[in-house]
């Protein structure tokens, strides 16, 4: 593949192609068992955006043995392991050094057939654009950090990073996406721009319909910006017009770096209220149509107050 | 005059020791020194959100933020005056423009009285008093002036597109609002 994708991909007959992705990240949320679970969730998400299917798993860890209690690192690996059984992902061993910044993640192995893999490339003009989870996870944690994050709003955003994207990646596939990506350190604006760069395609979304974690918007107004948001704002600002009435707040959500967020897809206009439908009846409650995608503005994305 | 070097910090860390110079701070100016954009912005927008003024001068990549506490501080620890809670656009139940009527005199009322309120926090529909098409603008900025706060809840103007058609008063935020209650003596609920 000449682009850069999710996950690598390497095809071993007609039929059959292994999938393979690493992350691995310090923590996000206090709780160690749920910093677990975000980790192995945000690890699989690259394998389930490009529609394969994680199947073995190798643990990553970085522990400061001499300063933390071994007891923290063993309820991040119980979270983990409760999460990959969910997944039905096997973990096959791993691997862990002494560091003095705790961080953990996953090395996944899938697998996905060749002739079916979801690249971020290769939406139509008139596609629709489907985001699956909720933003401001970027936000939440700076504020989480800060002791500024109510215990109500540091759980929600919790839940929906610990979330895996399975559901979402399984029903894309049946009911027959163009092409998907998932939204992480770049925010939906950068991972957005990278479905279309280059191409002669444009990016309309929709302020009013993008899907927000509650307490965003306050934390935000306290100054709980995550120095990522400022730097993938800077980087793809040239490339994104915000119209008025857009609120600066929303101009600024769609640049929240994102810690295992939801899957972006893109799917012909007539088939995108039956995905819709049966991502709602399958749980994932907060998806939204967004956007689409335009033949107009190539390589742009315009950011309109609402769906006219 | 206090000084807080926040220099070489990763977010979110200069704003909460901007955060905690506030509170230490009865009333002088703080000094933040910052050398990232990023952390200056953060830093401005939290303490604009604590009702502060800012002023920043740059130099050679480092900011210096002068933040004075103004306003909702000063008052939470001069004020014994009630706080007024405002979350419709209608004093009591029932007939709705009788409501409306009733809200409209007590404003007016409320202006030819003394003593002043200390605050008023208009939240949810309350907010229609304080934007374009309200009748008792006239009466709200006259309070204003008199230096009570007026407020008004920033989710709802940000729902409603509203936040360019506010006529009198700041832009508030659910933690100032639930500080403000706290710390309030008397909060009389309209």
């Amino acid at each position: 593949m000449e682009r850069i994708e999710d996950a690598g991909v390497y095809k071993l007959t007609e039929e059959l192609a292994i999938i393979q992705t690493v992350d691995f990240f310090t923590p996000v949320v206090d709780d160690p068992f749920t910093f677990g679970q975000i980790a192995v969730a945000n690890s699989l998400s690259d394998v389930y955006a490009m529609g394969g299917k994680p199947l073995t798993a190798l643990n990553i860890v970085c522990f400061p043995i001499q300063s933390m209690d071994i007891l923290f690192l063993r309820e991040i690996l119980k979270g983990g392991i409760e999460k990959m059984k969910e997944a039905d992902v096997v973990l096959a061993g791993g691997h862990s050094v002494d560091d003095q910044e705790l961080k953990y993640g996953l090395a996944v192995t899938g697998i996905i057939h060749p002739g079916r893999v979801l690249r971020k490339e290769g939406s139509q003009p008139g596609d629709r654009l489907i985001l699956t989870k909720p933003l401001g996870t970027g936000i939440i944690s700076t504020a989480i950090k800060a002791g500024l994050a109510s215990p109500e709003v540091a759980e929600k955003a919790a839940r929906t990073m610990a979330t895996l994207n399975r559901k979402a990646s399984e029903i894309m596939l049946e009911v027959g996406a163009r092409s998907c990506t998932d939204i992480t350190g770049f925010g939906l604006a950068g991972h957005a721009a990278e479905m279309i760069e280059g191409t002669a395609t444009g990016i309309v979304l929709y302020a009013d319909s993008i899907p927000i974690l509650p307490g965003t918007r306050e934390l935000a107004e306290m100054g709980m910006i995550p120095g990522g948001l400022y730097r993938n704002r800077d980087y793809r600002q040239p490339i994104v017009q915000i119209n008025t009435g857009v609120s600066e707040f929303l101009s600024d959500i769609i640049f929240d770096p994102q810690t295992s967020g939801g899957l972006l897809i893109s799917i012909a206009p007539e088939k995108a209220e039956i995905l819709l439908e049966r991502l709602h009846q399958a749980g994932v409650q907060e998806v939204s149509l967004i956007g689409e995608v335009t033949a107009s503005s190539a390589g742009r994305i315009v950011v309109v107050p609402g769906r006219t | 005059m206090k000084i807080v070097d926040a220099r070489n910090l990763p977010c979110p860390e200069p704003v909460l020791k901007n955060k905690q110079a506030l509170e230490a701070t009865s009333g002088e100016t703080i000094t933040i020194l910052v050398n990232t954009p990023e952390a200056c912005q953060n830093v401005q927008r939290f303490a604009r959100s604590q009702g502060c003024t800012v002023e920043i001068l740059e130099k050679e990549g480092e900011y210096v933020l002068e933040i004075s506490k103004t306003g909702i501080h000063e008052a939470h620890e001069k004020s014994a005056a009630p706080v007024l809670l405002i979350t419709s656009d209608q004093l009591g139940t029932g007939d709705e423009a009788l409501g409306q009527l009733l809200l409209t005199t007590f404003i007016n009322t409320l202006g030819e009285t003394k003593p002043r309120p200390a605050r008023m926090l208009f939240i949810n529909r309350g907010v229609m008093l304080t934007t374009e098409g309200s009748r008792v603008l006239d009466t709200l900025l006259q309070l204003e002036k008199e230096g009570v706060q007026i407020l008004s809840c920033g989710t709802y103007l940000n729902h409603y597109q509203l936040k360019d058609k506010l006529k009198v008063g700041k832009i508030t935020n659910m933690y100032d609002t639930v500080n403000s209650l706290l710390t309030a003596e008397r909060v009389i609920r309209v």
